[in-house]
């Protein structure tokens, strides 16, 4: 496969998932927002889920504070910020778009009629200049729905061959990462000693941060018990059967990566520092990472996913 | 009906809203009325999705039906909801105290406060449950209390409902259902969020099991089955609480402890939070014929095994006659006035009150003590003459079994139909959890709406809807 189709493939998957990924962060923060004061609704949320997702300081070249509905357009719409949704959408269009005889016709009608609506949606944001909030609401089922559409059609027609792991490998990357930036953005409400019941304020910030991968029945049936911040930081981390913890990503980066180095008859860079992470989240159990710092432990780690994107690029897709 | 005036929780008489109202007033003037059947239309495709129906008795056409939901947020202050849930608290202690009592030393009988023969030939009475405590002496892990407006100023009690109340589902996807249809509404007014109830619902039936291994003891919801009136929200609670939704017929007794049969065999229960009526759920103690419930489970709970939510035999505190001693039963326990109101009510049981009702009933309300979901009451002034006539025979021949009370005056809200907004009558179901804990309570509850004009029956057996209840702070109202 050229090297430039592996790229296309893994930046669309992460694309697609990038998409999913802020369409749930807005949607929770948006929630959070609308709570009275006491309970922790306020401003200051959309900076912690600009810097979730990394554009804080683009954002900030552009405006000159932090309000709610410029964050919320900026992170949904706005064509000046990479990550907002509609381009991400984009993006991942104009990958698959290059590498169109690589997809199946339902995985790239998927992802192309989802570029067709984005086209609808354009033209009702063009009007006023941004979304009221029940065309977000919209905006925001769409993503979501353009994600599982495109998801499950790769996973239903695909050959399983290295255009389908290099999809697969893209995809939990970028969920790694998304996962570690929330932890990243809340862990100042994980600690162990607010295991007390403070006060709801808390509370929302962990059910916050449940919705945000979509893991707030997930938590009760895991745990059978109340939400409490070491349990979600343990479900983000380390719990296997969670789709979105940092340890499923990583077993399933282990997997794909493993099956293209199979298919290569080539170990590499790449396969190396994937067990290597992986080896490590297995065997360190939650209260070690709590014993050593939440905050270090998931800088480490997004650094670590930095610098396995980098291998990857460099290993596969840079030609 | 016309003659009466209800107090309208919108529009003051002289024309002019109250402040709790004042955004809800701003949005129905500019709202255009397609706006608002649209948004209705919607609503009630969200509900069939989520596939929260209900099911009538004797319906056979509509075995799957929605309850009408009224997009018109029910509005109350923040001050206003501090002072309920103080006496809704006040209340549920003094309802658990009294069971404690009651099944055991029977003081507020001895002292006189109660007469003996209400509670002891009560069909509700549990003579199984006599002599014993239950585990952590907390007989109402969940109660419903049906709470009414009259006035601007006072909240009364029209019911307490401690046997299985049913409808927070409702109230819980009312909201979920409002967020997406009216976000833009929903966000200015920061409403105080219900979503923590079945969070804290798990916390109170966690904190009742009744051994020492708290932490991996098994929680379950114990249903009659699908073919319930409330199956959707047997199913919704379990999901949301993660626990395993059981009939009977996945549960049995062994050497007095609950199993339920898994893949990985039989798994001890400890605490069952059941949707069964007390008659249904041992057939060894209660009803011979029941098959929904387990054969044995009394003998289980009596050795202290299990616990169940809520206890055996707490209909004998929120039957009709009892009611009206609440006031003598708070201050008998706990030494205090009680905070929300009673109706004023007249137990026919007693020859003067028999004699009134009989001469007012076109002017009455008259319910059975024991009756719920709105059947087998006479509703005085909706009521024909035959119809009056009919009860009244009734009522002379088992006085003890009625109360009456005054057509009551049930305040007003906004609500949406076709052809524009009118008042309708509602009430107000705040659902309050108590843990060995202590006792929660989530801002709000379900405001139920009779949809008919003049309508006051909001029993969704009987036509009544209902809207999502909104708790707002005090200082949103100054701007």
């Amino acid at each position: 496969m050229l090297a430039r189709t592996a790229d296309n493939l893994y930046w669309l998957a992460r694309y697609m998932e990038r998409a999913d990924f802020i369409a749930r962060i807005l949607e929770a923060t948006l929630r959070l927002e609308a709570l009275p004061k006491d309970y922790g609704g306020s401003e200051p949320e959309w900076e912690s889920s600009l810097d979730a997702v990394g554009v804080l300081e683009a954002y900030r070249q552009i405006y000159p504070s932090v309000t709610g509905p410029s964050a919320v357009d900026f992170l949904a719409f706005d064509h000046r910020n990479f990550s907002s949704i509609r381009n991400c959408i984009n993006s991942a269009r104009s990958n698959a778009r290059a590498v169109r005889t690589a997809l199946t016709r339902e995985t790239w009608e998927a992802i192309n009629s989802a570029w067709l609506e984005l086209q609808r949606f354009e033209s009702i944001h063009a009007q006023k200049g941004y979304f009221d909030r029940e065309t977000l609401a919209r905006f925001l089922d769409f993503a979501k729905k353009t994600s599982l559409d495109a998801d499950g059609s790769a996973y239903r027609t695909m050959l399983r061959n290295d255009v389908y792991w290099f999809q697969r490998l893209g995809l939990y990357v970028e969920r790694a990462d998304n996962t570690a930036r929330i932890l990243d953005m809340k862990y100042h409400v994980l600690f162990p000693e607010s295991d007390q019941i403070k006060g709801t304020r808390d509370y929302f910030q962990w059910t916050t941060m449940l919705r945000a991968v979509s893991a707030l029945t997930a938590y009760h049936w895991v745990y059978r018990d109340q939400v409490k911040p070491w349990q979600v930081a343990e479900l983000l981390i380390l719990r296997p059967e969670m789709p979105r913890s940092l340890i499923s990503s990583y077993s399933n980066i282990v997997r794909f990566s493993g099956q293209i180095a199979r298919a290569y008859g080539q170990q590499g860079p790449t396969q190396e520092l994937a067990k290597d992470v992986l080896t490590r989240l297995e065997s360190l159990p939650i209260r070690d990472i709590f014993a050593s710092g939440l905050h270090e432990f998931v800088t480490h780690f997004i650094d670590d996913t930095n610098k396995l994107g980098h291998t990857i690029s460099t290993q596969y897709l840079l030609s | 009906m016309g003659r009466l005036v209800s107090f309208d929780e919108m529009m003051k008489p002289e024309g002019r809203h109250r402040a709790v109202y004042a955004q809800i007033q701003k949005w129905l003037d500019q709202a255009p009325r397609e706006l608002l059947a649209s948004r209705r239309a919607q609503a009630e495709m969200m509900f069939r999705r989520i596939g929260i129906t209900f099911a009538v008795y004797g319906d056979k056409e509509a075995s799957e039906r929605l309850i009408p939901f009224d997009l018109i947020p029910r509005m109350i202050a923040r001050s206003e909801w501090t002072r309920l849930e103080t006496g809704l608290i006040q209340r549920v202690r003094a309802l658990n105290m009294f069971l404690s009592d009651i099944y055991n030393k029977q003081e507020i009988l001895k002292a006189g406060t109660i007469p003996a023969d209400i509670i002891l030939t009560n069909p509700h009475f549990r003579p199984l449950m006599a002599g014993w405590h239950v585990p952590h002496d907390i007989y109402i892990q969940i109660a419903g209390i049906d709470i009414v407006r009259l006035d601007a100023n006072d909240f009364y009690v029209l019911e307490d409902n401690v046997r299985t109340p049913s409808g927070v589902s409702y109230m819980l996807e009312n909201r979920e259902v409002m967020m997406r249809l009216l976000p833009e509404l929903y966000a200015q007014h920061q409403v105080a969020p219900v979503e923590n109830y079945t969070d804290s619902l798990l916390a109170s039936l966690r904190s009742i099991v009744p051994h020492k291994s708290g932490h991996n003891a098994n929680i379950v919801v114990l249903t009659p089955g699908q073919y319930n009136s409330a199956y959707y929200e047997h199913s919704f609670l379990a999901d949301k609480l993660g626990v395993e939704l059981v009939e009977g017929r996945d549960l049995f007794v062994r050497d007095d402890v609950v199993y339920m049969n898994t893949t990985r065999g039989p798994q001890r229960v400890d605490v069952i939070y059941r949707r069964i009526d007390d008659d249904y759920l041992d057939p060894q103690c209660f009803r011979a014929d029941s098959t929904l419930g387990v054969p044995g489970l009394m003998r289980a709970y009596r050795a202290g095994n299990v616990a169940l939510a809520n206890a055996v035999g707490t209909g004998i505190a929120d039957d009709k006659a009892i009611y009206t001693y609440m006031p003598e039963i708070i201050r008998f326990y706990l030494g205090e006035e009680a905070i929300l109101k009673n109706v004023p009510t007249w137990r026919c049981r007693e020859r003067d009150s028999l004699s009134y009702v009989l001469e007012n009933l076109p002017d009455l309300v008259v319910k059975e003590v024991n009756g719920s979901g709105g059947y087998g009451m006479l509703i005085g002034p909706h009521a024909s003459r035959q119809e009056i006539a009919d009860f009244a025979q009734k009522l002379k021949q088992d006085p003890a079994n009625f109360i009456a009370q005054p057509t009551l005056n049930l305040s007003t809200c906004p609500t949406a139909f076709d052809d524009g907004v009118q008042p309708r009558h509602v009430d107000l179901r705040p659902f309050v959890l108590s843990g060995s804990d202590g006792i929660r309570i989530v801002p709000g509850g379900l405001t139920r709406v009779a949809l008919k004009e003049g309508s006051l029956v909001v029993n969704s057996s009987q036509g009544g809807g209902t809207k999502d209840t909104w708790v707002i702070d005090d200082m949103l109202l100054e701007e």
